[in-house]
This record gives C-alpha cells, structure tokens and sequence, in this order.
C-alpha cells in the first residue's frame, strides 16, 4: 500500500524521531512509505485564531503538496483532524472545497490507520516499562479514536499499560490558547500532571506530540520523572 | 484587549493558583460526574435520548414564531397576562411596572438565570422593593452579595464552615457543620419571606407551546411556595424555553436532571397554566409571563449558531469544561458561565468585549460531548473567533500570520527557519523566563522542547539519497 507521511511543522523540527518511528513501522509492515517535499504546516494556528483567510492560504499549500497522495498517515491526531475534519469547513464556498472534499477521508491518523485500515493490532514491538495513554482531544473527539492505540499497545511486549484517571481530560495545550492564557493551560496541565503522577507509570503515551510537549514541559518543570514518548516510537520497538 | 478581556485574565489567575478552590471545584465535580454517570446509565440509550432531544428542541427553535404564538394563545385564554420584552429593559420596566400598580414592597424570588441576565433585582430594589431568594445555594449568593457561581449550583464555589460563618454573622445564628441544620437556619428566615411576600417571581424550566403552560423543575420545593402563595406571580421565560408538546417534557425531565445534576429526576416537577381558576381555592390572584428576547432573535437569525438556542441550561457543559474546573464561574463575569456562556455572552452583549472567552479554550470538545442536546459548542467558539477576527482584526495578528503564511508557503523559508531554531536555542537560556525572554508565556511555568539537530526533512533527505546511492551503486 502506498503511503504518503504528513509529518506536522513541529514534529518535523522538534520530534523527528516520531517521523523517522512511523516511516520503520509502515515499512515493516509491508507499506511503501513516501515524504511528500514541500510539506510545511496544515494551517492550524491561524484558522484556531479565527484568521480563516491566512490559515486558507496555508492549508493552500498542504492542498496542493498532498495532491497526488493516495494515503495520508498524520503523525498528530490534532494536525490529521485539520485536514481530514477542518479543511472541508475552512474552504466552503470556495474553488477549492473540492480539493478539501477530496482529500479528507484520505487522511488518516497513525494509530487509526494501523488498526483500521492495515488490520494490525500487534506490529512486533518489545518495549519494557510501565505507561498510561493521554487521549488527545482532536484524536479522541474528532476522530472518535480511543481503542485503536490501546489495542496497538496492549499487543506491545514487555508494556503495561496503566490507564489514568483524566486520560480524556485535555492537557491545556490547545496551541494558541497555551500562551495567549497561560495561566489555565498550565492549571489543566497540571491537572493531568497529578493524573499521570497517580499511576505512577515511567511513560506517557500519546497519539499528538502537540499534548506531549505540553505536558513533558510541565512534568520536566514539577520534576516528575516521568518520560513522554508518542505511540509509533514505542511500536517502532524491536 | 478590552477591559472585561483584562479583567477575566487577572481573575484567572487569580483562582487557577488558588489550588483549594480548585481542589474544591473539582472534587465537588467528581461527585457529580458519578451520579451522572450512574442514571445515565438507566437510560435505554443515552445518544439516541440526545438525539431526540435535539431534534425536538431543533423543531421548536426553527418554527419559534408558530409555537410561541400558540403557547401566548393558549396561556391567555386562561387568564394570564403575557407580555412580550424586546430588551432586558422592557422585561425590567414592565415587572416593576407590576410591582408599583399592585404596591408591591417585599418580593420571594425562585431561581431564575434569566433575571440575572437582565439584572431584575437590582431594579426592583431601586424600585424599592426588597427581593428575598429562596433557592437555598442563591440565598447564600444573596448573603454574600455576590453573583452565582454556576448556573445550576450558585454557591459551589462555598463549604459548609463558610456558610456557617455567614449565616453566624449575617443571620446571628450559632456555627454548625450540620448541613440538616444550615437548611434549618435558612429555612426559618425564608418561611418568614414566603409569608410576607406580595409577589413571586420565577424563571421557567420549559414553556410548553401545545397547553400552553410553563414547567419549572427544582429540589427543594421553593420554587412552589414563591409562585403559589403570593397573590400575584410573575415567571420571567426567554423564548427559547419553548417545547412544542407537552409529552416532550417526558424527555426532558429525566434528562435536565441526569444531565445537570445527576439525579434521576429533580424532587418537584411542576406546570404552571395561569392564575387561579373560578372555584380553585389557591394559587395567585395574577399570573404574568414575560417572554423575553434580549437579542435571542439576533442568534436565531445565525443558521451556523441556531442551535445554541437548543440549550436547557443543564449546566453539563460547564461541568466537564477543564476551564470551568480551573478557573471557576466567577472568573468568566457573566450570567452564563462555562461552555455555553462563552458561546452565547458574545451574541448578547456584543462580541468585540466578549470574545475573549472563545479564544480561552483549548477547544477540547467535552462540553459538546456532554451537552444533553447536542448543541456543537466548541465548533461555535471557533466560529466565534473568525467573526471576531473578520469585524476587527488585531494588528499584531495580522503581522504575525502574514509572516507565518509567507513562511509556510514557501518550503525553502520553511527550511531554513527549523535550521534557525537550534542556532537561538542556547541563546534562548540566557534569557528564559525572564521578562526579556520572549517566550516567557511558555517557559514560565513549562520547559521547552530542545529542537533536534537533524529535522525530519533533513532524516529524510539523507535517506533518500542513500537509497539511491545504494541502488546507484548496484
């Protein structure tokens, strides 16, 4: 199967190896992985701002670099969901809705397509510690994914996965919302702080890098020693 | 930023590092997300219940005018005066109007959000009538001189010791940590207020347009003693209160308690069809609806937002809202706190001073999740911001996603911008987290992620040419 990688602005500068994770488990399973060039950002902050116009003239660019996918894997649940569930939203009544049209039941998040459209639930990985799973919001309310990455990590060797109580609690990231009210973003931070502390897990899991930057650089700050990993670096695991 | 943007950002500081009023507001939530969860459980199916609601609520909002013109016939017909407010000012003059014709001077009051919505008491006292609350969490607001906290639970934000604190020094009486005996205290006072009041003022829970009655739901019974001892009672109702027929109320019931409080169904459940009827031997000698709109027709008239008027004010939304649970109701400074007050306050009181509250959100969807009638409230808080934006830009916006777009459309800029970050990353450290560092929001109170050394981009680029390389070399 043909699969084309949407590796997220972020993900491609701060978390590469979340990239570089997905492209070894999709080609272990048989996938044939490319990396559309040119990709830059889907557009997010500026449409999350209500400056629909500037976010269309990204989102734009992501239309036309995607253009020829076939399949599109999103290393984030909130950058897949702009594409897959926004995009159609965004330009409406516009030349290029059907553009958008076309392309958003292409996009697929990582954890999703694994399950759901690879039929994989366990991909070959050994990973050993204790983990819970913070269920992004875009991912988990957007998408409507929440069994998809536990039934990945329940078949991950040596993994035991602990679930938290306010797993489905947003971790306060919200992207623009983390600066412009930093005050509530790091109090519902450290609500799912306290969550994770609870369980007592070495590692939080997630399907959005977005929401682990937000709460490794709370847990780095609290100096809880727990470590932030997303899904497909723990599947990446042999 | 305006001054209610300056003013709700200090407030939220204010009580998000205030870490026992959160403890407080959220174990209180906890308790209530087990209830709820307990008796929605009950429910057949809870998303076809929501569905149907929905619908019905769709079909009263959308043919409003039908079924408004048959709930005033109906009501009429049996001898209630209605009148129609425009404005919070017309609903204001019109009860105070009542108020003096009759002589009026002490007033019982039962929960109603609406009246706070258009500041009733506050009229009516500069009228010169005395307004006494009678839901017992709205008493103790009143005590405290303050607004409700939530639209469902007024005095959550309180524990037991601080009202008998107040109760000690407002009503004299002797501490007690026995809730049964705070009730008590409250209770002797409000039995004095019900027996000299000349008027009751309610809100309404639903109107049903079919037999032309209002509904009103409560727990503690006040809300029946307010509206049928006084000889005249006014019930305040927006017009979005409206159900078609009165079998929906068999939905709607269960479902505002379930939702909003966690109960199966509220203890009192009562229909209100008009004053007392010739040979009735209670009730009050004058029934009045005012029908408020208060620029509720401005939101119908919004086909992408219509559907906020769906709401049965059940509170879930605020309830489940990690901002509510962080930074509490009185931070927001309206009547309608949480998820749907942010929706809604920028349609009632103008969206340039209000739409502060749709951009605090991490747009995390619970509230539309938890909503009983499936009202899409999170997507409203985006629409809430583009509207926003396309009235009236800020400057420093505009600048900023010019850049980001000038960048993000061109890969090459893009490039060498992620090539950028490792080279001002070890400059960054001299200055995080002071007042001269840039990204002080962030690193105040979080760590920063340390660019890599090599992007995907880049990873992905060696790969490639090493692939062919290989196969070159093949």
């Amino acid at each position: 199967m043909k699969v084309s990688l949407f590796i997220p602005c972020f993900v491609d500068q701060f978390y590469p190896q979340v990239g570089v994770s997905m492209a070894q488990v999709l080609e272990r399973l048989g996938c044939e992985v490319d990396y559309p060039p040119g990709q830059t950002c889907c557009g997010q902050p500026p449409f999350n701002s209500g400056y629909w116009n500037e976010a269309r003239a990204v989102a734009g660019h992501s239309l036309k670099t995607f253009a020829k996918s076939e399949i599109i894997v999103s290393a984030s649940g909130s950058c897949g969901t702009m594409m897959k569930v926004f995009y159609p939203e965004l330009f409406k009544d516009t030349e290029q809705e059907f553009e958008a049209r076309k392309i958003a039941p292409k996009v697929h998040e990582f954890s999703e397509f694994l399950v759901n459209i690879l039929g994989v639930r366990d991909v070959g990985a050994k990973f050993s510690g204790t983990a819970t799973f913070h269920d992004g919001c875009h991912g988990l309310r957007e998408l409507g994914i929440k069994r998809e990455p536990r039934e990945l990590l329940k078949h991950v060797r040596g993994l035991e996965l602990v679930e938290m109580a306010e797993a489905e609690t947003c971790c306060g990231f919200g992207g623009t919302f983390s600066v412009k009210f930093p005050s509530i973003s790091t109090a519902m931070g450290e609500v799912k702080c306290d969550s994770i502390a609870e369980t007592r897990a070495e590692y939080v899991i997630s399907n959005d890098s977005s929401c682990l930057m937000q709460i490794q650089g709370l847990l780095d700050r609290r100096g809880q020693k727990a470590r932030c990993l997303h899904l497909a670096e723990i599947l990446a695991q042999t | 930023m305006t001054a209610y943007a300056r003013e709700f950002k200090r407030m939220a500081a204010r009580y998000t590092s205030d870490l026992r009023h959160r403890g407080l507001i959220q174990r209180a939530l906890k308790g209530y997300e087990t209830k709820r969860d307990e008796y929605k459980g009950r429910y057949q199916n809870w998303s076809e219940a929501r569905q149907a609601a929905s619908e019905i609520k769709w079909e009263a909002i959308n043919h409003l005018d039908r079924h408004l013109a048959e709930f005033i016939t109906k009501i009429e017909a049996r001898g209630t005066r209605v009148f129609v407010a425009g404005t919070g000012a017309q609903a204001r003059d019109y009860i105070v109007g009542v108020a003096k014709q009759n002589r009026v001077r002490s007033i019982i009051k039962s929960k109603s959000m609406t009246a706070e919505e258009i500041g009733l008491n506050e009229a009516l006292e500069h009228a010169g009538c005395t307004v006494f609350e009678s839901d017992l969490g709205e008493f103790i607001v009143q005590l405290r001189r303050e607004k409700p906290y939530h639209l469902v639970f007024p005095a959550m934000h309180l524990t037991r010791d601080e009202i008998s604190r107040l109760f000690h020094d407002e009503l004299g009486s002797e501490p007690t940590d026995s809730p049964e005996e705070l009730t008590m205290i409250a209770r002797r006072v409000m039995r004095k207020n019900y027996c000299a009041a000349d008027m009751g003022i309610s809100g309404a829970n639903f109107a049903v347009a079919e037999t032309g009655m209002i509904s009103i739901t409560e727990n503690e019974g006040n809300a029946r003693l307010s509206t049928s001892l006084p000889k005249i009672h006014i019930a305040l109702v927006g017009i979005e209160k409206i159900v078609p027929r009165l079998e929906d109320l068999a939905l709607f019931l269960p479902m505002l308690a379930t939702a909003g409080a966690g109960q199966p169904l509220t203890c009192y459940n009562t229909l209100y069809g008009g004053p007392r009827q010739p040979g009735e031997c209670d009730g009050p000698e004058q029934f009045h609806v005012v029908l408020l709109d208060n620029r509720r027709t401005e939101l119908l008239a919004d086909p992408e937002q219509r559907d906020a008027l769906h709401c049965i004010r059940c509170g879930a939304c605020l309830n489940v809202c990690p901002i509510f649970r962080n930074v509490g109701g009185h931070a927001y400074g309206t009547t309608y706190q949480g998820p749907i007050g942010s929706v809604i306050t920028p349609h009632l009181r103008g969206l340039q001073d209000w739409k502060h509250l749709s951009a605090s959100s991490s747009l995390c969807g619970a509230c539309t999740e938890a909503c009983p009638v499936g009202i899409d409230l999170h997507h409203h808080l985006l629409q809430n911001r583009r509207n926003a934006a396309r009235e009236r830009p800020s400057l420093s916006e505009k600048i900023l996603y010019a850049g980001f777009v000038f960048i993000m459309r061109h890969p090459v800029l893009y490039r060498l911008s992620t090539r950028l970050a490792p080279v001002f990353f070890p400059l960054h450290r001299l200055v995080k987290g002071t007042f001269f560092d840039p990204l002080r929001a962030w690193t105040q109170t979080r760590d920063l992620p340390v660019p890599a050394r090599q992007s995907f981009h880049a990873y992905w680029n060696d790969k490639m040419s090493n692939r062919k390389a290989r196969h070159g070399g093949n």
